[in-house]
């Protein structure tokens, strides 16, 4: 360090949740005119630090310098005031008002009490020459595209005066002209001496852009790369993931019978551009792992007919179809957790045995009419089976845990006896115990034949349930990973956008 | 120890059914519809007198027609603004048809109930295929079909002078079930009886029942769970206009005649109003046939009430009548509230 304090400077932040250290004793500094980039997986305290630097959340512990002298944020107000401001992941603009009045929403020049347009277009044509942005102060924000939009909130930034960007994935929802117009701006504003904090999964632009590297693990400072030459993918993903993989417990695969299903060249809505193609064998487990936004969500989806395949076929157990609705997927014999348990997965206010025989009442009824003793008999087997904690089968499933309720959501779908299984983030926001018995279930039910596909954002997931991982990098299939080569580097690496690593011959 | 058990269950299973009948909420209403009978029949000696009651059991038939009708369409999270409209055009064409051009019954009566039938098809489609809001197409079938009723009439009255005595006795018969002078059964009552059964199995009994309730109360659970939603919504418009084309049919039966630029005015309220009333909220998912009758009668007790008791205050009589509905879904809130605040049964 120079004589010159740091732009910003935390010394030993520690942030406790309930029953989580989200952070613990983590510095960081961030020089001025300099982009320093902030990696680590998902969990690993990215979001709290960042949250903590912009002024929302106050810190447990430690301290903050800005330019050497001691602050405490009491709010995002405070934070812009010194200087720092965030830019979210999604973007906070207000899509019915033009770009002069975004960037000065609630600082509005005025005269008279009213709004000064006139005022407010100059200095708003100012600040978007800064950002590289040539348009008509007037223009009505909903007709610019995501990218410039992004501008716009950095401009409305720099209109604050700030010094330390904040940006959380600003390229995640960007094209890719668009994040090569944003590479610019950020090094055409470093030179200017604005600083920026870049917080990011792709290991690309990492490279491409940081003066240096923080590394976030579990809530704690990982490691630090301080000179652009020594920035490399393998180094940065190390870091990451840490040493200490061997922990996980790996379950016995069970030997695969006849391809289930198989997709080919499938073209979601989403991603058009990325044909996608894959088979899953009978009793087994197919995780995918990726980065959010990667295109995981959607490949359930078009596979389930929710969101039609624009190209391409499927074939489930050697039937030819591509399902244009959920109706034609279950039919055919695919059933589908979905990642929002209570807006997708539940209807909250009806009864647990209720949710239960949904998707098996119609197979099940009698002309039409509801086999009330069949549907108590379903939840009287599927209740004990998989172990649902409820008193009793007519509780309305909102007063039931986050575990129980997913498994209600899992007896639905077991009741209709699928042959192909799609799981979506099937543990998330689910307690440990809970998680160890879907996991146990799911690894039964692939015993007995079922094929199931996961998509998971939790590495020991993917790692310790997976026969065989696919992992997705914006909208394409990355790359396979057999039980061999199913390691964290190898997952993360094609995750980022790289190769992976052979391991096994 | 099995007897005891038998016992045990046969019990719990009657006061299960009880309990799916009349469920807390309704109990509510009920109350509230015994007290202003009790109100009225104190303040007026000619409640009780059998004339009213028939009368009273007559109008809460055709109301409650029309407001289970749209009690399929306010479970799905919609809601039908045409059934005034539509009890009018159907109200104006029937006597129209048979009286101006000569039809006979069987057609007038089948072109009536098909065209409630269309009418529902087509605001369905245009809520399920366009994505229009229920509100607004309903709104604008509520303008459309009175205008037309009004364009096709010249805005003349319509009615059946002393012909059709057959077809009106459908809506005009009594049935003297206690013997001569004593109560006599309205025949639209059985009508709306044999509705209400039918409804009241659809609704609880039926697959598609439990779909309604089910997508009413999260439309995107009951998607991914492979329940054609648009479908299940289409029918219930089907069924809410084919409901009001029924009750228009009885409506002018009964009255003889229809005015255009007036028959069925605020009936889409009044049906509504007692289907919320009834315990169907308007977020979608809720509701009981037993409700809407209750509801209903409470509509029709209301305006009894006013005529009886207090004809002076006959102007005010809407502002009385949205006082009280008004009062019972606070009561209902506030007991919900109060419900949810202790822990789950």
């Amino acid at each position: 360090m120079n004589a010159e304090p740091p732009l910003v400077e935390v010394k030993g932040i520690s942030k406790r949740f309930p029953g989580v250290r989200a952070l613990d004793d983590v510095s960081l500094s961030v020089g001025h005119a300099e982009v320093l980039a902030l990696i680590g997986e998902n969990g690993a305290g990215k979001s709290t630090l960042l949250k903590i630097l912009a002024g929302v959340q106050p810190p447990d512990d430690g301290e903050m310098l800005v330019a050497g002298r001691p602050v405490r944020f009491r709010g995002v107000e405070d934070a812009l005031q010194a200087g720092i401001a965030l830019i979210h992941q999604e973007l906070n603009l207000a899509d019915n008002l033009d770009v002069a009045g975004n960037i000065f929403l609630g600082r509005e020049p005025r005269r008279f009490g009213l709004l000064d347009l006139a005022t407010m277009g100059r200095e708003a044509a100012e600040w978007l020459g800064l950002v590289g942005l040539d348009l008509d102060p007037a223009t009505p924000l909903s007709q610019l595209p995501i990218g410039r939009q992004q501008l716009v909130e950095i401009a409305k930034a720099l209109s604050t005066r700030a010094r330390l960007l904040i940006m959380d994935e600003p390229t995640s929802s960007l094209s890719a002209r668009e994040t090569e117009t944003l590479f610019r701006v950020v090094k055409e504003l470093r030179s200017r001496g604005v600083s920026v904090i870049w917080i990011s999964h792709r290991l690309g632009e990492v490279k491409e852009l940081a003066d240096r590297v923080l590394v976030l693990r579990d809530g704690k400072n990982a490691g630090e790369i301080s000179t652009r030459a020594e920035i490399e993918h393998d180094r940065m993903i190390r870091m990451m993931v840490g040493r200490d993989i061997d922990r996980l417990a790996r379950r016995p695969s069970h030997r695969p019978g006849d391809v289930v299903l198989s997709a080919r060249d499938l073209r979601t809505p989403a991603h058009p551009g990325h044909p996608i193609s894959l088979e899953v064998r009978a009793g087994e487990i197919i995780g995918i792992a990726g980065l959010v936004g990667a295109g995981r969500t959607e490949l359930l989806t078009t596979l389930f007919g929710i969101t039609p395949a624009v190209g391409g076929s499927m074939a489930v157990a050697g039937r030819a179809v591509t399902p244009r609705t959920p109706i034609e997927a279950i039919s055919a014999g695919l059933a589908l957790v979905p990642e929002d348990r209570k807006q997708q997965g539940l209807v909250l206010e009806m009864a647990v045995r209720e949710n239960m025989s949904l998707v098996a009442l119609w197979p099940e009824s009698r002309a039409g009419f509801v086999d009330f003793a069949r549907e108590r008999r379903l939840a009287a087997e599927m209740i004990p089976a998989l172990a649902i904690k409820t008193p009793g089968d007519r509780q309305a499933v909102q007063f039931l845990s986050g575990g129980n309720q997913q498994k209600v959501v899992l007896a639905k779908w077991l009741a209709m006896k699928p042959k192909v299984l799609l799981l979506d983030e099937p543990t998330r926001g689910i307690d440990v115990g809970a998680k160890a018995e879907i996991y146990d279930l799911v690894h039964r039910l692939a015993g007995e034949g079922l094929a199931v596909v996961f998509v998971s954002s939790e590495m020991e997931e993917i790692l310790s349930l997976a026969d065989r991982a696919l992992v997705m990098h914006e909208g394409r299939l990355a790359g396979g990973l057999s039980r061999g080569d199913l390691t964290e580097e190898n997952v993360m690496r094609l995750a980022a956008g790289g190769s992976a690593e052979r391991m096994s011959a | 120890m099995s007897g005891q058990a038998t016992t045990g269950n046969r019990a719990e299973a009657g006061w299960r059914v009880l309990r799916g009948l009349v469920s807390p909420k309704i109990l509510g209403i009920i109350g509230l519809l015994a007290v202003v009978c009790l109100y009225t029949a104190l303040a007026s000696d000619n409640f009780l007198k059998v004339g009213n009651l028939e009368n009273i059991v007559h109008r809460t038939a055709l109301f409650g027609i029309l407001s289970i009708g749209v009690a399929f369409v306010i479970i799905t999270g919609g809601i039908d603004l045409s059934i005034g409209s539509v009890v009018c055009l159907v109200g104006v064409l029937l006597p129209w048809l048979l009286v101006q051009h000569g039809w006979s019954v069987p057609a007038g009566v089948g072109f009536v109930l098909s065209l409630g039938a269309g009418i529902g098809l087509v605001h369905g489609l245009l809520v399920t295929k366009l994505g229009l809001q229920p509100f607004v197409v309903t709104l604008c079938g509520l303008l459309i079909y009175r205008g037309v009723a009004r364009g096709l009439t010249q805005d003349q009255s319509q009615g059946f002078g002393t012909a059709y005595k057959g077809l009106r006795s459908l809506a005009t018969n009594r049935f003297p079930i206690f013997g001569e002078g004593g109560f006599e059964l309205p025949a639209t009552t059985l009508i709306f009886l044999v509705i209400a059964v039918l409804a009241a199995v659809f609704l609880n009994r039926t697959v598609w029942g439990r779909y309604l309730l089910a997508l009413g109360r999260n439309e995107q659970a009951a998607r991914y769970s492979g329940i054609d939603t648009g479908r299940m919504k289409l029918l219930a418009y089907v069924i809410s206009s084919t409901l009001a084309a029924l009750g228009g049919m009885l409506f002018v039966l009964d009255i003889n005649a229809a005015q255009p630029s007036d028959f069925g005015n605020f009936y889409e309220l009044y049906a509504i109003a007692a289907a919320v009333l009834g315990g169907c909220s308007l977020r979608g998912g809720e509701g009981s046939i037993l409700g809407l009758l209750v509801g209903s009668a409470l509509m029709v007790v209301l305006n009894n009430m006013i005529n009886l008791a207090h004809p002076q205050y006959q102007n005010v009589e809407f502002a009385i009548i949205g006082g009280v509905i008004l009062a019972g879904v606070i009561a209902d809130e506030l007991v919900r509230r109060a419900a949810r605040r202790r822990p789950a049964a």
